[in-house]
């Protein structure tokens, strides 16, 4: 089989190669304002993911008591004083929009904030770096250590393996925290332990943990350069007024050592701030230069900004050689002009009218919701029945949920054909014309109703009946409308 | 393969040699994790064949180590559902007929599970809602046969209606025509008293005392003087709006000429008694029970 050529023996040396092997980033530890926030948000984020399965809320006798819950096996959805039903997913959709919305409205502002700061890659990816400088060392030490390749020395290989193992302590966890949501948290981790937790927890933490322990601890920065479409997406929506972590060529150019500079100084010459040390490349997280101008790969993540802030203030110059600035202010600095920061523009606007309009229909919804609600399903088969003494009957199929933590009587009228009459099957009813149920709480109940038309009173076609159910406590009162049909 | 080894300029990858109008493939190798996967899942599937049902043989096929077969994972299946029913369908044995219909769950058991034996077993005659057909008894409205209670529904589905078993209902419509016991005039004649008795139209030149005097020889001692009916018998209340044949003139002639006998079959022995009693219950339950 033919060997591929290395690109050193091509003809064009110059033209790169369409595929390019990763070369491996060894991050360089920072310290700084971004690098501040970043681990703030890290520990907020984690805090989070990992613990809301053990907070608490009440919610009476017999309901679960945990404030976040996705209760499959019995269709619900719990979220601290909201509980959701099946067939009221479409919330989901409203978050959904709304954490779209939000997102296009971060890119807006500050570009890829979210990729930088609070996307679940860059946060676990965070922590296994910093679990790795930990244990192997900083930046030259790694290099040094990976460099030295075949000659393993048995400390070497205690050390990786110490970082995998706390790797996967870490990843294991987090599949751990992630099936929490679905269960009793306490009772599960009680299971999980004993090894009784159903078969299907096992698995999910088996995904989970392959999925963290392989994306953030090898894929690392290829999922947002090649697997992840929002840099590509993100891109078509930003625009020039945007604030991304720029290098400003405007005060950085021509990049020259310190000593030189300081020379060209002295002779009166133009030369930037920039000293070409390289720091700003050493800890980007995706190992690129982002003075080469704004890339795909940047995660905006901002740690450059305080890499080259340490080196400025080192060298006595004004720090923010690079910072959250966008084209145009480099432009109007050129110019002599001061910069302008416009964060009200058109689409900021649209955007936040968006999630406040959207935001706020579903607070409507959410706060007008009916915690009682009916269904009827007509019969089918037959639609009509004459009895014996020539009236019509119609059979209706009525679901009625009671969506509150205690039973419930309802009392159920109708409003049809005239003096057309209402039974329940299985239920006596005690005032005629008005069965009485009991609704029992948090559930659906089944009900076969029938309606009679008495002969007189046959209607000639199909008419709208409305039924009408009333919670006799609280005066609750829903209603649903078919149609009552003669054969 | 030497003349191949021509290398492409852009890529410095060699290519095949093969070319099209002057646009020649690249070798380029699948990814080594690819090839070795691929290979893999060739060992993986040898590995199937043995351990699973995999080849046909002339007369059957190879059976694998263990013996697998999906038919059996049905039976366990099968089993296990009827483990998990088992206590609640138990519940449901011991619980009387008014017992069932007055607790809700029970209720909904019983009609979940009449639900399904009716349609499997009942609907090709009776209709998927028990609308019935002609010469079928609707099982939604109120007039019923042979009674619409549920011990009566229960009966009658253990043991049908003229089916051959001992405790079935017998008892048929007489074929007064075909047996020579009336005329065909007065045939026509009873056929219109007995329109007239629930309300519906006669024919012309109709002689009411005739008809009466027929029925009353001839009727009565199975649907009673008022043509009201007997349960017992199976004779219908012929003065309700209710027919099983159809009312037309000429339908009522046919029935009373040649007689009517509808079979229902007796279920008890084909259907496990909780189930028979969750049928009679869902039956009940469509609103016609009495
Ligand atoms: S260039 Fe700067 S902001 Fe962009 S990813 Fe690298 S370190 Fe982060
Ligand atoms: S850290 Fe600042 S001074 Fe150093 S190379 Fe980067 S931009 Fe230049």
């Amino acid at each position: 089989m033919n060997k591929p050529v290395p690109p050193t023996e091509l003809q064009y040396e110059q033209d790169a190669p369409l595929y390019a092997a990763r070369k491996k980033v060894y991050p360089q530890k920072v310290s700084g304002t971004f690098r501040r926030i970043k681990w703030g948000l890290m520990a907020f984020c984690l805090g989070v993911y990992y613990l809301l399965p053990f907070v608490r809320w009440n919610r009476g006798l017999g309901a679960p008591d945990q404030a976040v819950l996705i209760d499959l096996p019995n269709s619900r959805f719990y979220f601290f004083f909201i509980e959701l039903w099946p067939q009221e997913v479409y919330y989901f959709t409203g978050l959904l929009i709304v954490a779209a919305l939000t997102l296009f409205l971060m890119n807006s502002l500050g570009g890829r904030i979210w990729c930088g700061y609070l996307c679940p890659q860059t946060v676990w990816t965070d922590l296994f770096y910093a679990v790795e400088r930990m244990i192997e060392g900083d930046r030259r030490e790694r290099m040094r250590k990976d460099a030295a390749g075949g000659a393993v020395k048995l400390q070497r290989f205690a050390e990786i393996g110490l970082k995998h193992a706390i790797w996967l302590v870490i990843a294991w966890w987090t599949g751990g925290a992630w099936v929490l949501y679905f269960n009793d948290a306490p009772t599960l981790v009680k299971q999980l332990f004993f090894f009784q937790a159903p078969m299907l927890a096992y698995i999910w933490i088996a995904i989970l943990t392959a999925t963290t322990y392989v994306l953030a601890g090898f894929m690392r920065e290829q999922v947002c350069v090649y697997m992840c479409p929002w840099p590509r997406i993100q891109a078509a929506l930003t625009d020039e007024w945007a604030l991304n972590v720029t290098y400003k060529y405007d005060r950085g150019e021509k990049r020259t050592s310190l000593k030189k500079a300081k020379e060209l100084r002295a002779l009166g010459q133009q030369v930037g701030d920039c000293i070409d040390c390289y720091q700003c490349v050493a800890v980007c997280p995706t190992g690129i230069d982002i003075r080469d101008g704004a890339q795909l790969e940047c995660i905006q993540c901002g740690l450059c900004i305080d890499a080259c802030d340490t080196v400025m203030k080192k060298i006595g110059r004004e720090t923010r050689l690079i910072g959250y600035d966008n084209d145009i202010n480099i432009h109007r600095r050129q110019a002599g002009k001061s910069p302008i920061y416009r964060f009200v523009r058109p689409r900021t606007v649209v955007y936040s009218a968006l999630i406040t309009t959207v935001g706020a229909i579903m607070l409507y919804a959410m706060l007008t919701r009916s915690l009682l609600d009916i269904n009827v399903l007509h019969d089918r088969n037959p639609v009509a029945i004459k009895l014996s003494d020539g009236s019509i009957r119609n059979a209706y199929t009525v679901r009625l949920l009671n969506k509150r933590g205690f039973d419930r009587v309802i009392a159920i009228d109708i409003d049809g054909p005239t003096n057309a009459t209402v039974h329940v099957v299985g239920a006596d009813s005690v005032t005629p014309d008005r069965p009485m149920i009991i609704l029992g709480r948090d559930q659906t109940t089944e009900l076969r109703l029938l309606v009679t038309a008495p002969a007189e009173n046959n209607p000639e076609k199909s008419i709208p009946v409305w039924f009408r159910v009333t919670d006799i406590g609280l005066g609750e009162v829903t209603s649903a409308t078919d149609n009552f049909v003669s054969p | 393969m030497a003349e191949h080894n021509e290398i492409d300029q852009v890529t410095g990858t060699a290519t095949t040699g093969h070319q099209w109008d002057g646009i020649k493939e690249l070798n380029t190798p699948l990814p080594r994790w690819w090839v070795i996967t691929f290979y893999l899942t060739i060992i993986w599937s040898i590995g199937y064949w043995i351990v699973y049902p995999a080849w046909p043989l002339l007369a059957s096929h190879t059976t694998g180590l263990f013996g697998y077969s999906s038919r059996a994972d049905v039976a366990v299946e099968l089993a296990n559902l009827e483990k998990i029913r088992g206590d609640k369908m138990v519940k449901l044995g011991a619980a009387s007929l008014v017992e069932i219909e007055k607790d809700p769950a029970l209720l909904a058991l019983a009609r979940a599970r009449g639900k399904t034996v009716f349609g499997d077993n009942c609907a090709p005659c009776h209709g998927s809602g028990g609308a019935g057909a002609k010469g079928y008894p609707n099982l939604n409205d109120d007039e019923w046969i042979w009674g619409g209670s549920l011990d009566k529904i229960l009966e009658t589905i253990q043991y049908g209606a003229r089916s051959g078993h001992a405790k079935a209902h017998e008892g048929a419509m007489l074929a007064f025509g075909k047996d020579g016991v009336l005329k065909k005039e007065e045939i026509v004649t009873v056929a219109n008293y007995v329109r007239a008795l629930s309300g519906l139209s006669t024919g012309k030149g109709y002689d009411a005392k005739a008809g009466a005097k027929i029925f009353a020889d001839n009727c009565v001692a199975c649907h009673g003087d008022a043509g009201k009916g007997n349960q017992e018998l199976g004779a219908p209340n012929l003065t309700d709006k209710i027919w099983l044949y159809g009312s037309d003139e000429a339908t009522l002639v046919e029935t009373i000429s040649n007689g009517r006998a509808g079979v229902m079959p007796a279920w008890v022995g084909r259907l496990d008694p909780s189930t028979i009693k969750a049928l009679a219950v869902y039956v009940h339950s469509l609103g016609g029970g009495q």
